[in-house]
């Protein structure tokens, strides 16, 4: 068993304990702590893969922007306290559920595998963000642009939706 | 040398993790937790397939996918902020006022 099997395995538990760990965490700020390692560790298993920018926009997008983002959303809501929430008897069914998909998902990978293919060893070229950017600016520069589209999109939604809508309308009262 | 369906089932394990949270939570703001969740599994799938087929494709999928996260996430929390101001609760059980 070869130390990097060893350390998937571990990142593996983590991973799994800290998505299992949110899923039944009573209070809303331990599920966002939970997720925030869970994502930490998939950016390890990132730089396990020779994708070091993946890895570090994983920590900086992820476990930094859109975590803060959660957490600010429950510190103002006020969402610190779920208990009660999980109903055991309600559960019977996504338990089924969830069950069937990960069976379906297990069996569909292992069967189309086929011919295992080990990665671990270095040496590619696949680890260099400036081939990776490269290629980004030059095949898919125009997904690139649309992705500044949909982010300028989001954000003037975003303004709208939690403008409040009374001073508004006094506003336009004034002025007519 | 780790085996590329061992990270896959890794990725199929965390997907239906996040899927047993969308249907087993009614919280929001969990649901939402566990999209990002959903999320994060496909894109583990897809640095693995990046790997296994030495090309830069998944890697760039994977930025993509983080740029749709970060919009829809604020956009999802703008919405249950609103959600939260007009009814004083997102708990989805209770947002039913569309049902036929």
């Amino acid at each position: 068993m070869s130390l990097e099997l060893i350390l998937f395995f571990i990142l593996a538990a983590i991973a799994i304990a800290t998505a299992i760990g949110m899923l039944l965490s009573r209070s809303a700020v331990y599920a966002a702590l939970y997720l925030v390692v869970n994502f930490v560790s998939v950016a390890i298993f990132y730089l396990l893969l020779d994708a070091p920018f993946i890895a570090l926009s994983q920590i900086a997008v992820y476990a930094g922007a859109i975590m803060v983002l959660f957490l600010f959303v429950i510190m103002l809501i006020g969402l610190e306290n779920l208990a009660g929430e999980l109903n055991w008897r309600q559960l019977a069914w996504p338990l089924v559920m969830g069950a069937i998909l990960l069976v379906e998902g297990v069996f569909l990978v292992i069967q189309r595998v086929g011919q295992d293919v080990y990665i671990g060893q270095t040496g590619t070229q696949l680890s260099d963000p400036s081939l990776m950017a490269k290629v980004l600016f030059t095949d898919y520069v125009l997904p690139f642009q649309i992705t500044a589209v949909l982010l300028l999109v989001a954000m003037i939604g975003a303004i709208v939706l939690s403008k409040r809508e009374k001073p508004a309308l006094s506003n336009q009262g004034k002025e007519a | 040398m780790v085996p590329v369906s061992y990270y896959l089932i890794l990725s199929a394990i965390l997907f239906s993790l996040g899927a047993l949270g969308v249907l087993m939570r009614r919280n929001a703001l969990v649901i939402f937790m566990s999209i990002e969740l959903m999320l994060n599994a496909a894109n583990l799938a897809f640095v693995a397939f990046t790997r296994v087929h030495e090309t830069f494709s998944g890697q760039i999928f994977v930025f993509f996918v983080m740029a749709v996260a970060a919009a829809e996430v604020a956009v999802g929390l703008a919405l249950i902020v609103t959600i939260y101001r007009s009814r004083q609760s997102v708990d989805i059980d209770q947002l039913s006022s569309l049902k036929g």
